[in-house]
């Protein structure tokens, strides 16, 4: 009797043991990631690499400037097309908990989160970049702002869900317009939730490589015209890491580096913001 | 008198009219999305017209993928994808659950509990372009080294390779999936089994699991997901070749990564459709199992 009990102890505290071990074992990658990156790419980081670009294999020197401008104008006007109808959006889901369009339109945004990045980069390509005839920055843009719409949404339609219903009809009460009423009192209020989701939804999107294989295409030349193919970070690292060159690795060290400390601090910021708002990203 | 009542009313008038116009802005945008997502289905339907007209059904378990003699089969992209999904899948099971029990059951709370929650958060942060280049550069001579160990011909890219890789990214899904219904389970049902003598071992077996079996069940659809789409990591690792993997070590090709790979050069209307093809169907797999898995959590946390 009491060896079964014994037994039946010692069992329970191996299995922790082993679940504290698989539980822990997992930041092992990440962490090896982080630091094997970081050694590899601290060391390529400097002004020219910032601001030149890429010099033709077995010469020395050159830098990444064009994928860091690319990457930065990209994301930029994926996010202006994408804030905008994200928040809208979030808010009519919001607003309208019930309904024929809401259900429909919230199985859109969580189709629209499962579809993969690849395919959403044949779509573009059909959409954007054979109708004009060439690729550009601009079908890259709206690729990534389709993938950032999905988290946009949630999180405003999750922060606005939060916000007490009082908030409104005191608003209401004070015949204040409908969207004066949105745009004046409910949307300053959640603010912060959303910002995040907003910075979340940039981080997501700024490592995206595959929706940008047909449609920005990249570029070894610094390029401003939107309208024109445009290299970006996730492109420069695919491209250079899966060539024979060592020079070209030294350059997606770099680039590697600098992208997942962007990333990475991105995130960050988004934890900092949401402590307050609690909200189910 | 009259003169202030009109002005009263045209403000009025125009108010009443921005209030409706705004509305009307925000129906529109609510109807953008579900037009979005019907314009990707329809894109991917029509344009794959051409190769399931003169390919048909037949396209999914030809064996051959040869675009020269335009010769297209698909088996060779669905048994790779299907292996590295699965085999990613079995590796990151036990890491998922072990995280869910641990921060659901054994330390919900402290600052422990915290950083390890937030470092399983930000490993699904890591873009997956970085998880390909690590993988290539760090994990694919492990793997060599370990093959050439066990006689196993030495590629290091591979399945394995891929489904390792992809086993990392996936874990986070259904961990943070798990530890939040692990933590809904009500605690008088966890108490009424201790008090009677079970242990935490016999709690977690006979309590929590049971209780939030679905919603795990849904988690981990939900990474299955993610595995079956990931291109660009597996692109790197896996060898992309048409041939059929002969075994688990073996380079291979993924339907997401044969489409990274051959797209751009694809010069004919069959082949490129051939390609949408696959687009289409790894539209339609993930889209099904990502609306069964949030039903089920949406089941789990109704009820």
């Amino acid at each position: 009797m009491n060896a079964n009990v014994n037994f039946r102890v010692v069992k329970s505290k191996i299995l922790q043991g082993v679940i504290i071990f698989f539980a822990f074992l997992v930041t092992v990658p990440l962490i090896a990631i982080i630091i094997y990156i970081f050694k590899k790419g601290i060391s390529k980081i400097n002004w020219t690499f910032l601001t030149h670009v890429p010099k033709p294999v077995g010469e020395i020197g050159g830098g990444i400037a064009n994928a860091l401008l690319g990457s930065m104008l990209i994301v930029l006007v994926a996010s202006i097309i994408a804030i905008p109808i994200g928040i809208f959006c979030g808010i009519y889901l919001s607003e309208n908990k019930g309904g024929k369009l809401s259900y429909w339109s919230r199985l859109a945004v969580d189709v629209l989160q499962g579809v993969p990045s690849i395919v959403i980069g044949i779509v573009v390509y059909f959409w954007i970049v054979k109708p004009i005839g060439t690729f550009s920055a601009i079908s890259g843009s709206i690729a990534l702002a389709i993938m950032m719409l999905p988290i946009i949404i949630r999180t405003t339609e999750e922060t606005l869900k939060l916000l007490p219903n009082s908030l409104k009809e005191a608003a209401i009460a004070l015949a204040i317009p409908y969207h004066r009423v949105i745009l004046k009192v409910i949307l300053p209020c959640g603010i912060s939730g959303i910002l995040s989701g907003i910075i979340l939804s940039i981080a997501r999107i700024a490592g995206e490589t595959a929706p940008l294989l047909f449609t920005a295409f990249g570029n070894p030349y610094l390029n401003t015209n939107m309208s024109k193919p445009m290299q970006s970070l996730p492109l420069l690292i695919f491209n250079y890491a899966t060539s024979p060159y060592d020079d070209w690795h030294d350059l997606a060290w770099g680039a590697a580096l600098i992208l997942l400390f962007t990333v990475l601090l991105l995130n960050v910021i988004t934890k900092l913001t949401t402590k307050k708002w609690n909200v189910q990203l | 008198m009259e003169i202030g009542s009109i002005t009263i009313k045209k403000s009025y008038d125009k108010k009443i009219g921005t209030e409706v116009l705004f509305k009307k802005t925000l129906i529109i945008i609510a109807l953008i999305m579900v037009v979005l997502v019907l314009g990707i289905m329809l894109t991917l339907i029509v344009q794959s017209i051409p190769s399931m007209k003169s390919l048909g059904i037949k396209y999914l378990w030809g064996k051959t993928w040869d675009p020269v003699n335009n010769v297209y089969g698909a088996y060779p992209f669905l048994l790779g994808t299907l292996l590295t999904s699965f085999i990613a899948l079995i590796i990151s099971i036990p890491f998922s659950f072990a995280i869910a029990i641990y921060l659901g059951e054994y330390n919900p709370k402290g600052w422990l509990s915290n950083l390890l929650k937030n470092l399983v958060e930000l490993i699904a942060a890591v873009p997956s372009v970085i998880y390909g280049f690590w993988g290539l550069l760090v994990l694919v001579p492990l793997v060599r080294t370990f093959e050439v160990k066990f006689n196993i011909l030495p590629y290091g890219i591979g399945i394995f390779t891929s489904s390792i890789i992809l086993a990392i990214m996936i874990i986070p899904y259904a961990a943070s999936m798990g530890r939040e219904l692990i933590k809904m389970v009500p605690a008088n049902l966890k108490e009424g089994a201790y008090s009677l003598g079970a242990t935490r071992y016999e709690v977690i077996k006979s309590v929590i699991l049971p209780y939030t079996k679905s919603g795990l069940f849904a988690g981990v659809l939900l990474s299955l997901g993610r595995a079956l789409g990931e291109t660009m990591a597996v692109t790197m690792v896996i060898g992309n070749t048409t041939v059929i993997p002969t075994n688990i070590f073996a380079p291979g090709n993924t339907m997401a990564s044969v489409i990274a790979n051959e797209f751009t050069e694809a010069d004919h209307t069959l082949y490129l459709s051939a390609l949408i093809e696959l687009g289409l169907f790894l539209f339609c797999v993930t889209v099904m199992i990502n609306v069964v898995g949030k039903g089920l959590i949406s089941r789990f946390t109704n009820k």
